[in-house]
């Protein structure tokens, strides 16, 4: 606290004598594990991850940390990564979505059938594709908000059906091949920012964060609240820089950052403002906490349901079709596989609770992360993908164990 | 029985008369009358199935009552739905606090009525939080934990605190000490007589005499759905309340009393003790 202590130098929000100051850098640690003693890990779990796993498969293999290899790990996140992104909006209003990779093998399919075989322009393709997401996403919402029945058999009953729709959509030709120099695949395999430009994104990406970070801070102390000093804020944008500026030189040493990659964080960061800037937001969190506190609260709850699932239709089919056009091609098996378990797992293991209310839209970036870091990793080994299931079954169980203690944890801890 | 006069002449709020419901066969209410005036704190007690439930619902908008005035202010009024309610100025704290634990107070507080719904305005947000904070003098050191760390105490404050949000006349708190230990109840006791310092008509449904005794001004009877007495609360005794809530002058309450006043007599009918 400030030396002058008369009223009205305290700021409105720190005036109860319960509170203890802190301030700084240790302030700010200790509120970090205070927070994470009482369950609130947010984070945490997923950085400690990637740092574990990423050890020990360089020290396996010396190629993993490569920035060749690095380059290609963020091009194969992008479009997982999408879908991931889509399965935390689900899990933030409480419920689930296990058809997303039927949907996106649909998506896939579509493009694949409208764009090669009858040889409309590509963004109509697309265009079709995603409002067909849309239109499935619509579906599933109707027939859970209607008749009430659980998401998790809505969207197993949609796993097999899309898988069948997909299957006759594709026909008798089985696989449809992609031309290499459409732009779908130039955009999701050759195109890669220009260094200068991806260092301009670093600069602009740390002057947004110390722009708004100033910009509320000086809304606060303006209204008489505490705010984060001028020092912090510089560091924080600093570091950012920093980690930032390295990333990029390392992974520019090689081919660079993947415009498809680009694509996928833009997404992040259009979730992210909209989970946490909009009233909309407001209501998905609250709707995943206590559904009949939102609807005393009037909010229009069957409305926040429908644009979860909607959105995760939707965020499922853009997927697809990045996957499609990072393979150049589509097949029957497309969004086959562990496409669904990885998404979900990405999302889970980047601190999306199962239980509702609590996940960040960065959470998927950092989960598809870790998730694609095993699958590279165990490639790079030579082991096949019996055993990529089995690791990639293990991480994902930990992940929800994780999320189970810490939520056992919140609630001993009067934090659930 | 004769309308009510509102306390010390003043004009009331709230206005019912010969408000009646019936739930099939059931009649829930029959001919209710009942006045609030601003600054009025009028305890609405009754034994289990006297009405008090339905009461609070006709005026929160979630029942329409079958007959009846609702008169708010000047002008007779009809609460179809819970918004139109809010929108009159009737606010409603019901006992299940509904508040969502995994986001904090301020979150709660605006929750459904955000500032500038496509940019948050989360500063103006807080400030008008802390302001309705401390106008209920409430004891919450920070609005930015989750609800889920407060006291129950500390959540009815948050719940009564944002009913006070729409700018209301009159409101509702349905037994606000049920679930409170003693210094809990005492703070929510005190928020209610900051309630009517500030001029609002507080309905308070409530069990306990001595917390009725402790705020309010008028207390209002029911008795299986009828209004069974009127009462100043200077004037009345705790035993003439609960004869009024059971009907009847020797009731079991009584009958309690006296055996414990008399100790050589209470081993003959007491059950075994706690």
């Amino acid at each position: 606290m400030k030396l002058t202590d008369s009223p009205e130098a305290v700021a409105t929000d720190l005036q109860d004598e319960r509170l203890q100051a802190r301030a700084g850098l240790r302030g700010g640690l200790t509120t970090v594990i205070d927070r994470a003693r009482g369950g609130d890990l947010g984070m945490i779990p997923v950085v400690v991850g990637l740092v574990v796993i990423w050890t020990v498969l360089q020290i396996l293999n010396p190629v993993f940390l490569s920035s060749a290899n690095l380059v290609n790990l963020a091009m194969e996140s992008a479009a997982v990564g999408v879908i991931a992104l889509g399965i935390v909006c689900v899990l933030l209003v409480g419920e689930i979505d296990l058809s997303v990779g039927s949907v996106s093998g649909l998506s896939a399919a579509v493009v694949a059938v409208l764009f090669v075989g009858q040889g409309l322009p590509a963004w109509i393709a697309i265009a079709v594709a995603v409002v067909m997401g849309m239109a499935i996403g619509y579906l599933y919402s109707q027939i859970y908000n209607r008749f009430g029945v659980p998401s998790f058999v809505i969207s197993l009953a949609g796993l097999l059906a899309f898988l069948g729709l997909q299957l006759y959509v594709l026909g008798s030709r089985g696989s449809i091949n992609l031309p290499f120099d459409s732009g779908l695949v130039t955009f999701a395999q050759f195109a890669f920012v220009p260094p200068w430009l991806s260092y301009v994104f670093a600069v602009v990406a740390a002057g947004a964060l110390f722009a708004s970070g100033f910009f509320h801070a000086r809304d606060r102390r303006n209204a008489g609240l505490s705010a984060s000093s001028l020092t912090a804020l510089l560091a924080r944008s600093g570091a950012l820089l920093v980690v930032l500026g390295f990333v990029l030189w390392y992974l520019n040493q090689t081919r660079g950052l993947g415009w498809m990659f680009v694509f996928f964080v833009a997404l992040v960061l259009i979730m992210h403002y909209l989970l946490s800037r909009t009233k909309w937001g407001r209501a998905v969190y609250a709707v995943g906490g206590n559904v009949e506190a939102a609807r005393r609260a009037g909010i229009n709850v069957k409305a926040v349901y429908s644009s979860a699932f909607v959105l995760c239709c939707t965020l499922a089919a853009i997927g697809g079709i990045l996957a499609a056009a990072r393979l150049a091609a589509v097949n029957p098996s497309s969004g086959g596989g562990d496409i669904n378990l990885n998404a979900i797992a990405a999302a889970v293991i980047g601190g999306t609770s199962l239980f509702g209310g609590r996940g960040t839209a960065f959470g998927a970036l950092l989960g598809i992360i870790v998730i694609q870091s095993i699958s590279s990793g165990l490639t790079l080994l030579n082991l096949d993908s019996s055993i990529r299931f089995v690791v990639t079954g293990g991480v994902l169980l930990l992940a929800v164990i994780v999320d189970s203690v810490s939520r056992r944890s919140r609630t001993s801890h009067g934090r659930a | 029985m004769s309308p009510q006069q509102p306390v010390d002449g003043r004009d009331s709020v709230l206005t019912l008369r010969g408000i009646s419901k019936t739930f099939g066969a059931v009649a829930a209410l029959t001919d209710i009358d009942l006045d609030v005036a601003a600054g009025q704190v009028v305890a609405v007690v009754g034994d289990n199935g006297a009405g008090k439930s339905t009461l609070v619902k006709i005026l929160s908008g979630v029942h329409p009552p079958d007959s009846g005035t609702i008169t708010f202010g000047s002008r007779v009024v009809h609460i179809p739905t819970p918004a139109a309610a809010h929108h009159l100025g009737i606010a409603t704290v019901f006992q299940d606090l509904a508040l969502c634990e995994n986001l904090n107070v301020v979150e709660n507080l605006f929750l459904g009525q955000e500032l500038r719904p496509l940019r948050l305005n989360t500063v103006a947000m807080e400030t008008r939080s802390w302001d309705l904070l401390r106008q209920l003098s409430a004891k919450i050191p920070t609005v930015r934990v989750p609800v889920a760390s407060l006291s129950g105490g500390q959540r009815q404050t948050v719940a009564i605190a944002r009913s006070l949000l729409g700018d209301p006349k009159i409101i509702i708190l349905d037994e606000p000490t049920a679930a409170l230990g003693v210094a809990q109840t005492a703070e929510v006791l005190n928020l209610v007589e900051r309630l009517r310092e500030n001029g609002l008509g507080v309905i308070m449904v409530s069990h306990n005499m001595a917390d009725v005794k402790a705020v309010a001004d008028t207390v209002v009877v029911l008795r299986l759905g009828r209004n069974n007495g009127v009462f100043d609360v200077r004037d009345v005794s705790s035993e003439d309340i609960v004869a009024a809530i059971t009907g009847a002058s020797d009731n079991v309450v009584t009958q309690r009393a006296a055996r414990r006043a008399v100790p050589g007599d209470a081993t003959v009918e007491e059950g075994p003790r706690q």
